[in-house]
């Protein structure tokens, strides 16, 4: 088997008496996109940094590209590319001068005038960077990742703040670049976004991987396709057991006050819903139904919402 | 190839000095600041040819008479005022003496007041004169007001040093911690960028306003007011880097480990502040006790303003300069060295 881009082996990081990081495994394969899922606080950014040489952790190994941050850094650094949470480009810099200054780090790498077409910021090409909108500013923080012709790409909650439209913009370059052949490791909290881009992603909580696999092997590993969600008035509620026992429903939990059945048919499993609500006398407040998403993954393992952390 | 060596640390210049160039509100604190500053001070303490000094003689016997008196000696103006107003004006400092006719003259003056000690000097003079005394030994006059000893000629110097300081910190120490407070220092720790070209990057840049600034506020001295610029410029330009590397130094070491804009400014000025009264920026340190010599002495910014002096006032040559260079060159070493051992690179 060939070297794994990412290989990192019980990954501890303490601030304190916090424990952001919980002795963490990750094996990323080259040419994959995959994507850190978890709430606020899972430990995603604190991962992504180690990884990344930025932050030592307090145990554990890690490998990128088959180097160590202790003795190959210079050689590492000049193969990733990176894009973290919250840096402010300089203010003042246009588009241009921004790309010309990180391309000057690197040795080998893209011309600075291919990478503004890559992130289709042609028309800003000289305007400020303070003059640019979100979307067009992450996109150039992005394309500052991509001055270096990198073999592997770290995104920190890449599209977090931005409208439909430019995170749709985001992920058609994070998709190129997985098409070039690169190697992407990406952190969110927005399920579609992972399922939309990643091969495989690891589910993160309380800085531990609950569960790893593809978008698609995750969500069937819930057992149903479909999630059917309902609350009853005055608080009311009916006991698990009762509710397992319907037809087609895979799993009962309840989150926030409502109650969540996973559930192979919809067509199946909501008339008997009714009608045992009928018998109950139990009167109905709030009644969805979807496609079962990683978020009900997350929600499975550990009873609370990825938004809430 | 040697080309692509330098290459980041001139982009990392070149980003320095577009951001100061596209922030009008720096380039009024480097250029035009400074120059008002000279200009105004310039303006309070010129020298308004001969000094008079200013008598009242209170209403009374021969009260005229004594005013005439005065006069025709030179050098005083005096006038006639009534009892009460003139003690109002004594005491409220409008006039340093009140001469009160009589039989025996009575000066009447404030004795903690350095202009009423010598409005007294010269009008008993004058007085004493007028009525047959005469000097027992020759004595002859030569006024100065030469360029090069008049309070412009020491302020420009010490204007020059207190901006090289302010730059050098503000320009270095600020923007680092600014660069830091956005994750933008983090990020470029993430790429291969060397970290001496990212504090030399912040140094070249201050060389290219160093020029510029020290060229400015010369210039105005010497045209506006007649300030010398008796040394090579040579030994300016070495001064003046020297002192402009010693205060980047320090404020590299004031901001290797802030967090903040706010932490760092603090910092900044309690740095700063003692220097500009202890320095010689506005009057001599040797105004201080002997006691503290040593220590104001071994201060970058006195050492920088006393070398500034030498090299303008004094036309010294460089040879002449070496113990103030030397110390601005400690102080350049020293804090370079020690903030790179505890720089927060994140």
């Amino acid at each position: 088997m060939s070297t794994p881009a990412v290989n990192c082996k019980g990954l501890v990081k303490r601030y304190g008496d916090v424990v952001a990081v919980d002795g963490l495994d990750l094996e990323i394969r080259v040419g994959e996109c995959f994507g850190l899922l978890g709430p606020n606080g899972a430990g995603k950014t604190t991962t992504v940094e180690i990884l990344q040489g930025l932050l030592p952790p307090d145990a554990g190994s890690v490998e990128v590209l088959g180097m160590r941050w202790e003795n190959q850094e210079r050689s590492l650094r000049e193969r990733m590319g990176t894009q973290l949470q919250d840096t402010q480009l300089p203010d003042k810099l246009s588009v241009v001068e921004v790309l010309t200054l990180f391309r000057s780090f690197y040795r080998a790498g893209r011309p600075v005038e291919d990478v503004i077409d890559m992130v289709q910021l042609r028309e800003k090409r000289d305007v400020w960077v303070k003059n640019l909108s979100g979307g067009q500013r992450q996109r150039l923080s992005v394309a500052c990742s991509l001055v270096s012709d990198p073999e592997i790409l770290f995104l920190d909650e890449p599209t977090t703040g931005l409208d439909p439209q430019s995170r749709h913009q985001l992920w058609r370059i994070i998709g190129d670049f997985r098409a070039g052949g690169g190697t992407i490791l990406l952190t969110t909290h927005h399920m579609e976004e992972a399922e939309r881009l990643c091969d495989r992603v690891a589910v993160i909580d309380h800085g531990k991987v609950i569960a790893q696999g593809s978008p698609r092997a995750l969500i069937e590993s819930l057992g149903a396709e479909h999630v059917v969600q309902f609350a009853l008035a005055n608080g009311d509620s009916i006991d698990h057991a009762t509710l397992g026992s319907l037809p087609g429903v895979e799993r009962v939990s309840a989150v926030d006050g409502r109650t969540q059945l996973t559930v192979m048919h919809v067509h199946e499993a909501v008339p008997a819903l009714m009608t045992l609500l009928q018998q109950r006398r139990a009167e109905l407040s709030e009644l969805t139904t979807h496609h079962a998403t990683l978020e009900d993954v997350f929600i499975s393992l550990t009873g609370r919402h990825l938004r809430d952390g | 190839m040697a080309d692509a060596r330098v290459r980041p640390l001139i982009e990392l210049a070149k980003w320095r000095t577009r951001e100061f160039l596209r922030q009008p509100e720096a380039m009024f604190w480097v250029f035009a600041f400074p120059i008002l500053l000279a200009f105004a001070l310039g303006i309070a303490f010129q020298n308004r040819g001969a000094q008079t000094v200013h008598v009242v003689v209170e209403q009374g016997l021969n009260a005229d008479a004594l005013v005439e008196t005065l006069i025709a000696a030179g050098g005083i103006e005096a006038s006639v005022l009534a009892a009460d107003e003139a003690q109002n004006a004594l005491r409220t400092g409008r006039v340093p003496l009140v001469v009160v006719p009589g039989e025996t003259l009575v000066f009447r003056y404030d004795s903690t007041r350095e202009e009423s000690l010598l409005a007294r000097l010269v009008t008993n003079d004058a007085l004493q004169r007028a009525e047959g005394r005469s000097d027992v030994r020759a004595v002859r006059n030569l006024g100065t007001s030469e360029p090069g000893a008049r309070y412009i000629d020491f302020l420009i110097p010490g204007l020059l040093g207190l901006n090289i300081m302010g730059t050098g910190m503000w320009g270095v120490g600020f923007s680092i911690v600014r660069t830091r407070t956005q994750k933008l220092l983090k990020r470029f720790v993430a790429t291969p960028m060397r970290k001496s070209h990212f504090l030399l990057g912040y140094m070249l840049s201050r060389l290219v306003f160093l020029v510029a600034e020290v060229a400015a506020l010369v210039a105005f001295g010497h045209f506006v007011f007649g300030v010398p610029v008796r040394g090579s410029i040579l030994a300016l330009s070495v001064v003046s880097l020297l002192g402009a590397l010693a205060f980047a130094g320090i404020g590299v070491l004031v901001a290797s480990r802030a967090q903040t804009i706010e932490g760092v400014s603090g910092m900044m000025n309690l740095v700063m502040v003692p220097m500009w009264v202890l320095s010689g920026v506005f009057f001599s340190a040797a105004a201080f006790p002997d006691a503290m010599q040593p220590v104001i002495q071994a201060l970058p910014l006195t050492a920088l303003n006393d070398a500034l002096r030498a090299v303008l006032l004094d036309g010294a040559s460089l040879f002449a300069l070496t113990g103030w260079l030397a110390i601005l060159a400690l102080w350049c070493v020293g804090s370079f060295g020690v903030a790179l051992k505890i720089f927060r690179w994140s």
